[in-house]
């Protein structure tokens, strides 16, 4: 079984992150990045589902030069090897954009037998790109997946909802997205780090993959962050003195916010 | 030596395991005073974090020294210093000499699951009247037959209420002195071995330490380690590992706790200002902070001595003596400018306090650091 696990350099969620103030792009300069902790997962359950046969798995990435950490840490956990589209053009592209570059890589790589993605990325948090990826690729879209069985040509997926959990059934080849419920994703060990310097990455530009520079970036965004505003300090909170009626007071305060 | 980018994603590696492995579960087990290293060590190993120096055929990694060192530096991190000192037990105490000197049948049986983290090893050295001086011994290994019967007390022994094994030293014959020792693999599952008692300790709680009895305790005297009668000089190698490994960890834990306390002096305003504004104060740091570097430096050219085959006693005591000294005055100084909150259990100052101070006196005391130094350095001492 082959999988292809679209993953993405994110900026690391424990710093400040921010906008360019050029542009009002993201800022993936200023801030360490990473790999995307909700694909991850989607990492991890490519591993398991190779692992359990036989087959490869490639992580494809878009994105500047930085990304590449993000795929050389999914090798590190166990991927084979990987793919980075990247090309000054793709700057500012947004989720329709980053599909189609997704699209175009996996035809090149040749379409494998499952497509697994996180359900979002932590910066972005769109979660819009499965779906669109999946159209592009005319395949069946499984997604918000919690549990992955495939058996045979047939891929079983159980998504939880807020109320019910329901399992759904497609045919392979598919797109699959994962929550963060589905597993526990596995640390690179000392001997994977190592293994990883050996794996292959290829880096695609536009070219490589026939896509016009017109039809990404930040020209062809559908969608554009138009300002951004710093968050406000947190403001300093009152103290209320007990001079008896704190009790009082307090339901109040409660009151005011609609808690009661 | 330089470190690489393959240095320094093993670094996140084993700081990630440290966050999320451990350090959430330290303070339950510091109350326990007990951590589950059957459960811990498998997560470990999984990792190549149990046998990264040792062969590939016994499960090891066949990596290069820096990675121990990385490893325990990393682990300096986690939230007890009893946690790295039971890992160290298990790879830089217990096990070099099996690996080193060991037969193959014993490496399979006793190094294998030990680098597998499915078998917990201790370091059986001291006994009750003898810690530094180790030549004054008195643990018996008899040889009946094909076997040894051993008798005899040991004192201190980090993993001992848990280990399935033994690097055991003891008197192989009556030479008595330095001479007629040897080590020798124990399980602690053979009859006539007990725990005598779990010890209540200042620090380190969160491992456990015991008093072992071994009462005509029986085993094939195949498992002794390497020659018959080299045993002190093979300890004595071992010993050489361990004060690495003190210095290693040393520089993790103060790195650590001196940026904790950085972080904590930036927030907390005295008459207006933050207390890291207090020149006293950010120069005491400073100068911490700038020991650590020398000692890191101090150990990557151990690093480089020991791969280049060269003789690194000198170099090892003279790290072990500055660790255990710094750790010493980090733990002060970081509980001293936390004020009263730092005096406090609910503060992480107090533990790293109480665990510091083991540094002195663990793996061979300052004291017999100096004396190795001093006997190199030509005085002539008693």
């Amino acid at each position: 079984m082959n999988i292809v696990v679209c993953v993405k350099h994110v900026p690391d969620a424990q710093s400040e992150r921010t906008f360019n103030d050029s542009d009002n792009t993201t800022d993936r300069e200023g801030v360490d990045g990473l790999l995307s902790e909700l694909d991850e997962y989607a990492v991890e359950e490519a591993l398991k589902l190779v692992e359990a046969s036989e087959g490869e798995v490639t992580v494809l990435t878009v994105g500047p030069a930085g990304a590449a950490d993000a795929l050389k840490k999914a090798l590190q956990m166990g991927a084979h090897k990987a793919v980075h589209v990247t090309d000054d053009a793709i700057h500012g592209s947004d989720a329709p954009a980053t599909s189609l570059l997704l699209a175009k890589a996996i035809e090149k790589i040749g379409t494998p037998d499952v497509v697994i993605t996180g359900m979002a990325s932590t910066d972005g948090t769109m979660g819009v790109v499965p779906a669109m990826l999946a159209e592009r690729l005319n395949l069946p879209m499984v997604t918000y997946a919690s549990q992955l069985t495939i058996d045979g040509s047939a891929v079983t997926a159980r998504r939880d909802g807020d109320t019910a959990s329901e399992t759904i059934e497609a045919t392979l080849p598919a797109l699959v997205s994962v929550t963060d419920q589905i597993n526990e994703p596995r640390y690179p060990s000392f001997k994977g780090i190592m293994a990883a310097k050996k794996k292959p990455v290829e880096t695609w530009g536009l070219g490589d993959l026939g896509v016009d520079a017109g039809q990404v970036g930040l020209g062809a965004a559908w969608t554009k962050v138009d300002s951004f505003a710093k968050r406000p300090p947190r403001e300093k909170g009152e103290i209320v003195t007990d001079e008896g009626d704190g009790g009082t007071k307090l339901a109040e305060f409660l009151a005011s916010r609609k808690f009661i | 030596m330089r470190l690489n980018d393959d240095h320094r994603d093993f670094t996140a590696m084993v700081h990630n395991l440290v966050a999320t492995e451990i350090n959430p579960y330290v303070d339950q087990w510091e109350r326990d005073g007990f951590f589950p290293a059957h459960e811990l060590f498998p997560k470990l190993a999984a990792q190549g974090l149990l046998g990264l120096e040792y062969p590939a055929e016994y499960g090891g990694e066949d990596a290069g020294h820096i990675y121990s060192m990385l490893a325990t530096e990393a682990f300096g991190r986690v939230h007890g210093a009893g946690i790295p000192m039971a890992i160290g037990v298990q790879t830089n105490m217990a096990t070099p000499s099996l690996a080193r000197y060991g037969s193959d049948d014993l490496k399979r049986r006793y190094l294998a699951p030990a680098i597998a983290g499915t078998a917990v090893a201790a370091i059986a050295v001291t006994e009750p009247d003898t810690g530094s001086d180790v030549s004054a011994l008195r643990t018996k290994a008899v040889r009946d037959g094909d076997d040894l019967v051993i008798t005899g007390r040991k004192m201190y022994i980090t993993n001992g209420t848990q280990a399935d094994w033994l690097c055991l030293l003891a008197r192989t014959s009556d030479e008595g002195g330095h001479r007629g020792m040897s080590q020798i693999i124990v399980p602690t599952d053979a009859p006539g071995f007990s725990v005598a008692r779990k010890l209540d300790k200042l620090g380190n709680r969160v491992s456990d330490t015991a008093e072992l009895i071994l009462d005509e305790v029986r085993v094939p005297a195949t498992n002794i380690i390497g020659t018959p009668g080299r045993g002190f000089q093979q300890q004595m190698q071992q010993f050489i590992v361990e004060r690495m490994f003190a210095s290693y960890g040393a520089v993790g834990q103060c790195e650590y706790a001196l940026e904790r306390t950085r972080e904590y002096l930036l927030h907390r305003h005295t008459f207006g200002k933050p207390l890291a504004s207090k020149q006293y104060v950010a120069f005491t740091l400073s100068e911490l902070t700038a020991r650590v570097e020398l000692l890191r430096s101090h150990n990557l050219r151990v690093v480089e001595a020991l791969d280049a085959g060269e003789d690194i006693i000198r170099l090892a005591t003279i790290a072990k003596l500055e660790a255990g000294r710094l750790l010493r005055d980090t733990a002060d100084a970081c509980l001293q400018f936390h004020g009263g909150v730092g005096y406090m259990e609910e503060t992480w100052t107090a533990r790293f306090f109480r665990d510091a101070r083991l540094a002195s006196i663990g793996g061979g005391a300052d004291e017999v650091m100096l004396q190795v130094l001093a006997r190199q350095d030509g005085y002539p001492i008693d």
